[in-house]
């Protein structure tokens, strides 16, 4: 289960902010599917390998070559403001 | 044939024609460019201006024009995945398998609509508005490649892409009636998709029948070593013949056909009247147990969102995309622009992965779905010593009413019940259609193992051929 409390402390690490009402949705949702997922905490697991991959590749290289990539320019096109040739943002400081 | 339509023409039927000089390769894209242009479905965010270059000579696929989901990077074209934070996104390079399509003759028809980031079995999570089903327009098409699947049901593509990520290609081409291949992981490129989560994303064909998606996949596959978990395809995709299922050993799990999870009484009902044909046709099948698949899609709800939550922390208004202005100081700046731009669904599931792997919560919920995910593959192994492959209905109803389920998201969750355990597993699975409940199509999954793809195309091709279904009565 997850509350009101938890919802805000989570929302601030995804860089998320909630309205009053989506806190409240989210808590009653998130509870909700969190207590399907729970069902796993019924498993006995014990020494089972965690797999983070499906597919046996080890050690993916690729000959180290020297080829153009995105011009400035064309990297900077998509960028909301851009200055002096990089991405502009407002000051961390502020 | 010029008299005839040929947007009735399948797409290997049709670069056929285009190859033995009976239809032209710019008559063709035009007639689908209308088509796509007059699409009333919504199913379509952007589509071409006008033809492309000619294809070039011996082309294998002949030009014959390819809609392409959203969120594949097309360079110079729109590709927002369906969101809003990517307002005005035009890609500066073109994602890998639709190049090498493009290369083979399959230029881009169009962009389709999705939900967002993939994030949906309905289509309705899109920031464009849901698609809506060819069979019945109150309907969803399915998701999360909804309008690719829509396109082709409707006949205004010939075929598409779509990405599968827990059952985005079968169960939208089960709920349109038409063919939804998931390769397995790693035989596609992921380079240029936009990420939902990288361990379970698979790009794949979305077709009329099932000799288009053999046609399709074969100039999908292949490494590409801008992407390190590409592996390729042992050989070649052949164009599937066979007519019997002679000696093919059929596993219908306990687990996903009816016990823990309830099935439409017209969707058991097509499902087991199609393992009636496959017996005709000289196939045995048997029940089999994938025990820990009830498990999958708890598994899946942990593993998905977590990986969502770090691929969509760059969405941050920086680089591309929207950006929510005046900030006080860059934080907010971040803030802003993923509170006013991400939709419900998605930041519901960037929070939910965001939980599971915050401090405290992480070996709970991560750590033990990494751990199920191990279990579940182990299941398929050890089902496939006896079987050649396990049988399932794709989605457990035919395509629900708009708006059905979006209040609940558990119940919207519950509609890949049958789909993500093959996910989890890494492994190769179909869809075809195989009837109508209600009047609306049902979908049959096939899975097979690992790299079975030829076998798997060629038991589909024998049911299809002896289902007979004909997908042309929604584009009347």
């Amino acid at each position: 289960m997850i509350d009101r409390e938890q919802v805000l402390h989570v929302a601030r690490l995804a860089r998320l902010e909630l309205t009053d009402e989506e806190v409240g949705r989210m808590s009653d949702e998130l509870s909700a599917v969190l207590g399907h997922i729970e069902k796993i905490g019924e498993l006995d697991l014990d020494g089972v390998v965690a797999t983070t991959h499906v597919v046996e590749v080890s050690n993916a290289l690729r000959p180290d070559v020297v080829a153009p990539s995105l011009a400035p320019e064309v990297a900077l096109a998509n960028a909301p403001a851009v200055a002096d040739g990089g991405f502009r943002v407002p000051s961390p400081q502020a | 044939m010029a008299a005839t339509d040929p947007t009735a023409l399948t797409a290997a039927a049709a670069a056929a024609a285009i190859d033995r000089g009976e239809l032209s390769a710019g008559e063709l894209f035009e007639a689908y460019r209308d088509a796509a242009a007059g699409d009333e479905l919504n199913a379509y965010l952007w589509v071409a201006d006008g033809p492309p270059e000619p294809p070039t000579a011996g082309a294998p696929l002949h030009g014959v024009p390819l809609a392409v989901k959203d969120l594949f990077c097309t360079e110079g074209v729109p590709s927002q995945a369906g969101s809003r934070i990517l307002e005005g996104y035009r890609p500066p390079y073109t994602a890998s398998v639709v190049a090498r399509l493009a290369e083979a003759g399959a230029p881009l028809l169009g962009k389709t609509n999705q939900d967002e980031f993939a994030m949906g079995s309905s289509n309705e999570n899109s920031a464009f508005g849901p698609v809506l089903n060819p069979w019945d327009r109150t309907r969803v098409p399915g998701g999360s490649s909804g309008g690719s699947a829509a396109a082709v049901a409707a006949g205004s593509a010939p075929w598409a892409l779509g990405t599968d990520t827990g059952g985005s290609i079968r169960q939208p081409a089960a709920l349109c009636g038409i063919v939804g291949l998931k390769p397995t992981y790693g035989t596609v490129s992921r380079y240029g998709m936009i990420a939902f989560a990288s361990s379970l994303d698979q790009a794949g064909p979305l077709t009329r029948d099932v000799t288009d998606a053999a046609l399709l996949l074969g100039h999908m596959v292949g490494h590409d070593q801008r992407d390190s978990t590409s592996v390729g395809f042992p050989g070649q995709v052949d164009r599937p013949t066979a007519q019997r299922l002679d000696g093919i050993r059929l596993g219908v799990p306990e687990e996903l056909s009816g016990e823990g999870i309830a099935i439409d009484p017209g969707v058991l009902e097509q499902f087991q009247a199609t393992l009636k044909l496959a017996e005709e046709l000289g196939a045995g099948v048997q029940n089999c147990r994938l025990p820990h698949a009830p498990h999958a899609l708890s598994a899946y709800y942990v593993l998905a969102p977590a990986e969502a939550s770090s691929n969509l922390a760059r969405y941050d208004g920086v680089r591309y995309g929207a950006r929510s202005e005046p900030a006080d100081g860059l934080v907010e700046m971040y803030t802003n622009t993923r509170s006013e731009h991400f939709g419900p669904e998605v930041k519901r599931r960037i929070m939910l992965g965001t939980y599971s792997l915050s401090s405290g919560y992480y070996d709970a919920y991560y750590g033990r779905a990494q751990r199920v995910r191990t279990k579940i593959a182990e299941d398929f192994h050890t089902v496939f010593e006896d079987f050649d492959f396990v049988v399932t209905p794709t989605s457990p109803t035919v395509a629900f009413e708009l708006g059905a389920k979006t209040a609940d998201p558990l119940s919207m969750y519950l509609n890949d019940y049958c789909t993500v355990p093959m996910s989890l597993a890494g492994i190769p699975a179909i869809s075809i259609p195989c009837g109508l409940s209600e009047r609306l199509p049902v979908g049959f999954q096939l899975a097979g193992p690992a790299f079975s793809e030829n076998a798997i195309l060629d038991a589909a091709f024998a049911l299809e051929q002896a289902i007979g279904f004909d997908g042309s009565a929604c584009r009347a």
